[in-house]
């Protein structure tokens, strides 16, 4: 057994799956909050970094100008989507707004595709990246940027809910609807609030993938990935979207050391987090941490 | 339902088997026999490029009357619907390839296969419902589609696998006139099995499934039994379009069957109406015509913006999202519901009440 490659791998899967923890967090928010379950989280990491990307190579703006931008645009990005496209859908059947989320999806992945290319191109340099070797491990300093903006967007996510005005409304609202509404809470702004946080986090994550690896329609799948991370947390709960994401992640690069050692079947990287979720689905469908329905008749 | 107090005037139904036919009214029988009579004929007129089409449509419509069973009939979201759809085909192929079955005798088998296999996918369907089903559904896709690519033995692996044209008793059809017939044949079956299905027992354990699954198995429906033969039944059909999908192409490969199909195949059955068997069709036409559409409109603007040009499979691909977007905001019950309204409003016209 090679050591070296396992560790390796095991560290990149708790960064990797920090990141994917984050994401996964943005969409357990609109779940909670609004009940939609959106399939289109992946473009959001998508259209944030490339929006980053046009505003620091086509505008030529430096970093401290164009990121704060890149939020400004999806916090309207995100309010105007609540507003135009899902505030019609309230009511209607689950299905229906399934279909919706994929429909946006597909959407904004042709529309990103058309305009700025189906190849992956590179980030301009922010910050300087090198490799230092730490406990006799190769790690870059970007992956270590990317972990640290993950704990710090989870901090941030706690305290917000725990002690801001607004997340305490959201909390309120995902909670009980009709009290939060009746004690004053405007449940419309919560749930604008919601898809704009959410689309403003997932295009931090976005620009912190780009950094590493260049922007490209592959970040579109980490929307996909995020489905076995919430499904094992639990989908209604945040705490297990961070437990999900860090698991699924370590679970994917296991899964290639595995391969790599001794299975050799090739792309079971990919494939496996599904495995995992079909098993997780049919054992215990509310996850680990999510609250059970109880339907009555 | 709707139909029945805007029913023509002069006819009654005084028997359950009146209220029960598979056509509401003697003309709209008249109109379905009359409308295959003339396709019967329609390859000694039609052009190439209609054949093409609707040799296309033919072989979605089927796989799409088979998710309307499962999405509008049963109420279970299937997100994996092209991989039955490929697996059908790839199943064909195979059968044909290693047995020497006639192809004729291969599209149905490979529709059995299929049933089976979309069973064994089903089985989770049994245990959870809803938003969970559709994101294990989701899963199967991409297991499917690994397993496409890692099977050769099946699927010839990553160069796909080559399909014998159509063929019975020392006649082939191999051009697309004759390939026609043999599409025709089966979508008139498929539809008339659909229709013919939903008059059943089954059927209606079907409906009742989706509209309340509690009160359903309160009334004695086998909730896992109904939802997994749900699944048998949508895979069976979507192995018979695939199956013909792949002899008519000649040459099966894996990249086909991608979730981007299975959305489109959503987008089907939700642009015609679901819960609506003629609705798969009509909204398998929109479908299959929007792209056709949009090149032909695009061609002649193509000189004013250049842009246009190599943008056209970008646009291809988000006018299916944009048509799924607006057709659930603005028509829900989808083209089959607004052909029942214009129809009632010519019934009524002048008098609209």
């Amino acid at each position: 057994m090679n050591y070296e490659l396992f560790t390796q791998l095991l560290v990149n899967g708790l960064i990797v799956g920090t990141l994917y923890g984050v994401v996964a967090m943005c969409f357990v928010l609109i779940y909670k909050s609004t009940q939609v379950v959106n399939f289109a989280q992946g473009e959001f990491l998508l259209i944030g970094a490339w929006v980053c990307w046009a505003f620091l190579v086509e505008y030529q703006l430096p970093f401290w100008i164009g990121f704060p931008l890149t939020l400004v645009f999806m916090l309207a990005f995100g309010v105007l989507l609540q507003v135009v496209v899902l505030r019609p859908m309230i009511g209607e059947p689950i299905i229906s707004v399934i279909m919706l989320t994929i429909g946006l999806s597909i959407t904004f992945q042709a529309l990103m595709n058309w305009m700025f290319g189906v190849f992956a191109k590179p980030f301009p340099q922010v910050f300087e990246t090198e490799t230092i070797t730490l406990f006799g491990l190769n790690i870059q300093t970007a992956y270590i940027m990317s972990l640290v903006i993950s704990v710090v967007i989870m901090i941030g996510f706690y305290y917000f809910f725990k002690y801001s005005k607004m997340g305490l409304a959201m909390r309120a609202t995902a909670f009980d609807q009709q009290v939060a509404q009746s004690l004053g809470i405007s449940v419309k702004s919560v749930f604008a609030m919601a898809w704009a946080i959410s689309a403003m986090v997932s295009a931090i994550a976005g620009v912190v993938v780009g950094m590493v690896n260049g922007v490209s329609q592959a970040l579109a799948t980490i929307g996909i990935k995020v489905f076995p991370a919430v499904i094992l947390g639990g989908l209604d709960s945040i705490v297990g979207a961070i437990v999900g994401g860090i698991t699924i992640g370590v679970l994917e690069n296991m899964a290639e050391f595995a391969d790599s050692q001794w299975l050799h079947v090739g792309n079971l990287y990919t494939i496996a987090p599904f495995y995992v979720l079909i098993i997780i689905l049919m054992i215990k469908p509310y996850g680990l941490f999510g609250t059970k329905d109880i339907e009555r008749i | 339902m709707a139909g029945h107090n805007q029913m023509k005037c002069g006819q009654f139904r005084t028997t359950y088997q009146q209220d029960n036919t598979i056509f509401p009214t003697p003309l709209a029988r008249g109109v379905a026999i009359g409308s295959v009579i003339f396709l019967l004929f329609a390859p000694l007129f039609a052009g190439p490029y209609f054949l093409n089409l609707s040799i296309q449509i033919g072989y979605y419509a089927i796989a799409a009357l088979g998710l309307n069973i499962l999405v509008g009939f049963t109420g279970q979201i299937s997100l994996g619907h092209s991989a039955f759809f490929g697996f059908g085909a790839f199943a064909s192929a195979w059968i044909n390839n290693t047995t020497g079955i006639p192809v004729f005798f291969a599209i149905p088998l490979a529709g059995f296969m299929t049933l089976a296999v979309g069973m064994i996918v089903g089985i989770p369907a049994g245990r959870i419902k809803g938003l969970y089903l559709a994101i294990a559904t989701l899963a199967s896709q991409f297991i499917l589609e690994d397993f496409f690519s890692r099977a050769e033995w099946f699927t010839g692996g990553i160069y796909g696998a080559m399909a014998n044209p159509v063929s019975i008793f020392g006649y082939t059809f191999d051009s697309d006139q004759s390939f026609f017939y043999i599409v025709l044949f089966w979508l008139v079956v498929s539809y008339v099995l659909g229709a013919n299905l939903m008059r059943t027992r089954d059927g209606r354990a079907f409906v009742a499934v989706r509209d309340h699954y509690l009160s359903a198995e309160i009334m004695g429906i086998n909730l896992t039994k109904y939802r997994v033969m749900s699944f048998g039944v949508s895979s069976f059909f979507a192995g018979i379009g695939g199956a013909l999908f792949g002899h008519y192409l000649g040459f099966v490969s894996a990249e086909g069957f991608t979730i981007l199909l299975s959305i489109q195949f959503l987008a089907m059955i939700i642009i015609g109406g679901l819960g609506s068997v003629m609705g798969s069709l009509m909204g398998c036409i929109f479908m299959v015509l929007l792209p056709e559409l949009m090149e032909f409109g695009s061609s002649g603007l193509k000189e004013i913006f250049p842009a246009l040009d190599h943008g056209m499979t970008y646009l291809k691909e988000m006018s299916i999202g944009i048509a799924i977007i607006l057709f659930l905001i603005f028509e829900p019950d989808g083209l089959a519901h607004r052909w029942k309204m214009t129809k009632s409003y010519w019934k009524l016209y002048p008098f609209s009440y």
